[in-house]
């Protein structure tokens, strides 16, 4: 029994930690068609701010949530203006320019930082189950990744914003002929993916430390969410993290986390070889 | 005529390096360039299937990786380096077609291939990484986890495992290989086959109405640069005698990535010269902390891809040309450390 | 050439959501002829195409070549039947150069180095592109020359059946009339179907005519016995000037 729980928190807690890795991805992937390589990037100098402003004497939880967000939406901001802008409608040169960066990023803050891990103390306890225990932090992400992705799926939907977003996705020669300005609407979700990147690597940073390279450990997972999941903005993602998730947690639990990985990835590769372009054109109908 | 003798220019050059290199060069230099012809050979593979076939890999390393280790684990168990050579140059083709029939029979895009394709190496970065128990073991090799597979033991005569080639020899033998795989891949891309694999690149529509299964010349392709890749990183395990998770890993992908972009997508000069000229680079920086390589490779890809967004192609045809002449300056830079 | 069919559809319906824009379309085309498909616009010459073609599945019905079932063969599977297809779009290899291309078209047949310079140089000449023109990159020619090419990579290919989706859309009279000609030259080998609009262009080419309306096969006739059909005049000519009007 208690060894269920276990294992059922661990499906819910891979497909949490699927999805909060991916949506910073995905907003921008869905919204731009861009892949941003320098995705782990994000998530990694979102962790180095939460890291230096606790350790500059900042509370750690307003360091987590309101420091790290800002810092690297401002980050964005500065690549969407210098980088991004210039290549738009190039999807692969885009990858590529973001790949760059993604190297760049990686070199600058070993160049500022070291390549050392430094890291802040999990908050908030374990709860236990029987002869285990859970951390409650982990709870928390569990929590926060869940309104993290209700917010953003409201905010699609239900706000104004959210209607020019779609209207600008669907077909920009339209949008602009309705009066909407295509390149304030990239140029901000950019920022906001990078925004919810920073906040992704932020809540992380108690759990796995930070260091230059730890990008890579999470940018395979979540490019693979975000492709397999295809063009549906949240649900497609989502559904991609529920599928991939479980499948990873499971085999982690049983065999090792890297079989896991690799399980995760040959599914993704499965997915896609039965939806070219992703699970999500079941409903949308192809894009 | 005179295009053909332009042609034959390179490998010539290559070849009379191979010959006289060991006469001029002093050791130290002659292992460094050895195991820089090595990654300039696996770079070619890539400057095939993306410059030719237009197949966006960026994960060329997992077949580079794949050649390494499949080289060092099969001269470990069998001793003779000929067939471990050759092991290391047929298992990336095994893999290239399993993940081929995936990736093209899906008719993925340009974007989801170069992503599904990182992905699988940084995979196999991960695995590698996690075979530090002594259970991982083939043969009597241990995989060695972080630490890879040290004392691979280097060339030897074909069929006497302990004759043992000279570091004058193995210079030789990896630029003759660069050499030819430069002919082979040049001879490949002009001919009927190679020319509608351009084809294929130009309009994938236009070549199935004319009856071209575009997924099978991508398969082969796609299996032509895994071997080419594979024999890099066979020739690369050898002459450095160690085989670490790091030739999976997020740089090395980079790099070859880089060198094709700088060197010029579409020619096969360009891409050796970059790879020479960034491997120089990159050795000459060291374990710098400030002006480390990531953050240098990494401003040279934006760099490039900004001054050029529409194709790479028209600036790099500029560029190539100057660089190719450049090459004898930075040899002889690299000699004075030395 | 005899009156066997070399196409023929049975039933072929396309559908999209609710609309029926090919309804039943019954085909026959004779090896040999040059086929024309006309009708006013919307009324599924284009989809039509793309069924005949399998660029488009077929919501019910079946293609027939030469009495085999088109039916889950890949577009390469096609071509090699003996299939060309030029779509409305010219699709040439933009960045190689004229003969290039041809020779791209004419390599799949396998045939020896000197028969196939050959058919190359002999195509360059039926397109009436000279050795100049023959270097040229792809990108560079005319909206026409690349139409022209496209043919001229139809006529290496050597096919059996040739489908062509309007071949003198934007070209002047006399670069029609040439295309007229090349087209003349194909049919000496090969079927050819040609969804068109221009009344002229098919005066001076077909043989028969197939009226589609509404997604159906409204008449099938010669060129004459079409034009002087009262419903054609209503449904065809009459709507074409009503559209002239109101695009006015």
């Amino acid at each position: 029994m208690d060894q269920f729980v276990i294992l059922c928190f661990a499906v819910v807690n891979s497909i949490a930690l699927l999805a909060l890795i991916s949506l910073g991805l995905a907003i921008i992937f869905g919204m731009m068609r861009v892949i941003n390589f320098a995705h782990g990037e994000f998530v990694m100098l979102g962790g180095y701010a939460t890291v230096i402003a606790n350790h500059a004497g900042v509370n750690l939880w307003l360091s987590m949530l309101v420091v790290a967000p800002m810092v690297v939406g401002m980050i964005g901001a500065v690549v969407e203006l210098l980088i991004i802008r210039r290549l738009y409608g190039h999807l692969v040169t885009t990858m590529l320019a973001t790949w760059g960066l993604s190297l760049f990023l990686i070199g600058a803050v070993t160049a500022v930082f070291g390549n050392t891990t430094m890291g802040v103390s999990a908050p908030l306890g374990n709860i236990p189950v029987g002869a285990y225990s859970i951390g409650a932090y982990q709870l928390l992400l569990i929590a926060i990744t869940a309104l993290l992705v209700v917010c953003s799926l409201l905010a699609l939907h239900w706000t104004k914003y959210g209607l020019i977003a779609r209207a600008a996705m669907q077909n920009s020669e339209m949008a602009t002929t309705l009066g909407i300005d295509c390149d304030r609407v990239y140029a901000a979700t950019f920022i906001i993916g990078a925004a919810i990147s920073g906040l992704a690597g932020a809540l992380l940073a108690p759990i796995s430390g930070v260091l230059p390279h730890m990008g890579a450990a999470y940018v395979a997972r979540a490019f693979v969410t975000v492709i397999s999941g295809g063009g549906a903005l949240i649900t497609g993602f989502l559904s991609a993290a529920t599928i991939l998730g479980p499948v990873e947690a499971l085999l982690s639990y049983f065999a090792t986390p890297v079989v896991g990985q690799a399980s995760l990835l040959l599914l993704a590769v499965i997915i896609l070889r039965l939806f070219p372009t992703g699970v999500s054109s079941l409903w949308t109908g192809g894009r | 005529m005179l295009r053909q003798l332009k042609h034959a220019l390179f490998p010539v050059a290559l070849v009379l390096f191979a010959a006289f290199g060991p006469f001029v060069l002093e050791p130290f230099d002659l292992v460094n360039l050895s195991a820089f012809s090595a990654m300039a050979i696996a770079a070619l593979g890539l400057a095939f299937v993306w410059g030719t076939l237009g197949i966006l890999n960026l994960g060329h390393s997992v077949f580079f990786g794949l050649g390494a280790y499949a080289y060092a684990i099969a001269v470990s168990n069998l001793g003779d380096s000929t067939l471990a050579v050759l092991i290391g140059t047929l298992l990336p083709v095994a893999f290239s077609l399993i993940l081929g029939y995936f990736l093209f029979f899906s008719r993925l895009g340009d974007v989801y291939l170069g992503v599904i394709t990182l992905c699988v190496t940084l995979i196999f970065y991960s695995f590698m990484t996690s075979t530090a128990d002594p259970s991982f073991h083939i043969g009597p090799v241990p995989l060695g986890g972080f630490n890879g597979i040290t004392a691979v033991p280097s060339l030897n005569m074909p069929g006497d495992p302990q004759a043992f080639l000279s570091t004058e020899a193995t210079f030789s033998i990896c630029l003759l290989a660069l050499a030819g795989a430069y002919i082979l891949l040049s001879f490949l891309r002009s001919s009927d086959a190679g020319r509608i694999m351009t084809a294929i690149r130009e309009s994938e529509l236009r070549s199935e109405l004319l009856g071209y299964d575009i997924r099978f010349y991508k398969l082969v392709g796609f299996a032509v640069s895994a071997a080419i890749a594979g024999l890099g990183g066979a020739l690369y395990t050898a002459v450095m005698g160690f085989v670490s998770p790091n030739v999976f890993d997020l740089p090395q992908a980079s790099q070859f990535v880089l060198w094709v972009i700088a060197g010029g997508l579409g020619t096969f000069v360009g891409p050796v010269a970059a790879s020479f000229g960034f491997q120089l680079l990159s050795s000459q920086l060291g374990a710098n902390q400030i002006f480390n390589t990531e953050l240098i490779f990494g401003a040279t890809i934006i760099l490039f891809v900004l001054l050029a967004p529409q194709g790479l192609l028209p600036m790099i045809l500029k560029l190539s040309k100057p660089r190719f002449q450049n090459r004898s300056g930075i040899l002889r830079r690299k000699e004075k450390p030395a | 050439m005899s009156g066997a069919p070399i196409l023929a559809t049975r039933g072929l319906v396309k559908r999209f959501g609710g609309v029926a824009a090919v309804d039943g379309v019954d085909l026959v085309v004779t090896a040999g002829e040059i086929r024309c498909l006309i009708g006013p616009n919307g009324a599924g010459k284009s989809t039509l195409f793309k069924c005949l073609t399998h660029q488009h599945q077929p919501t019910s019905g079946h293609v027939l070549f030469e009495g085999q079932n088109l039916q889950g063969l890949a577009t390469h599977r096609i071509a090699r039947l003996g299939i060309a297809i030029k779509n409305q779009i010219p699709s040439i290899y933009a960045n190689l150069d004229v003969r290039e291309n041809i020779r791209l078209a004419a390599l799949r047949r396998g045939l020896p180095k000197r028969e196939l310079d050959r058919v190359v140089e002999l195509a360059l000449e039926e397109i009436g592109f000279d050795d100049r023109r023959a270097k040229q990159p792809a990108a560079t020619l005319s909206h026409a020359h690349r139409q022209w090419c496209e043919l001229g990579m139809l006529l290496a290919s050597d096919p059996r059946l040739a489908l062509l989706d309007e071949p003198t859309a934007g070209m002047t009279r006399d670069e029609m009339l040439k295309t007229v000609d090349i087209i003349k030259r194909l049919n000496a080998r090969a079927t050819v179907i040609v969804v068109e609009h221009d009344l002229e262009f098919i005066a001076r080419l077909a043989q028969r005519v197939t009226v589609l309306h509404r997604g159906k096969v409204l008449v099938e006739d010669t060129m004459d016995k079409v034009e002087a059909n009262e419903t054609v005049r209503d449904i065809y000519l009459g709507r074409k000037k009503e559209a002239i009007h109101a695009e006015r």
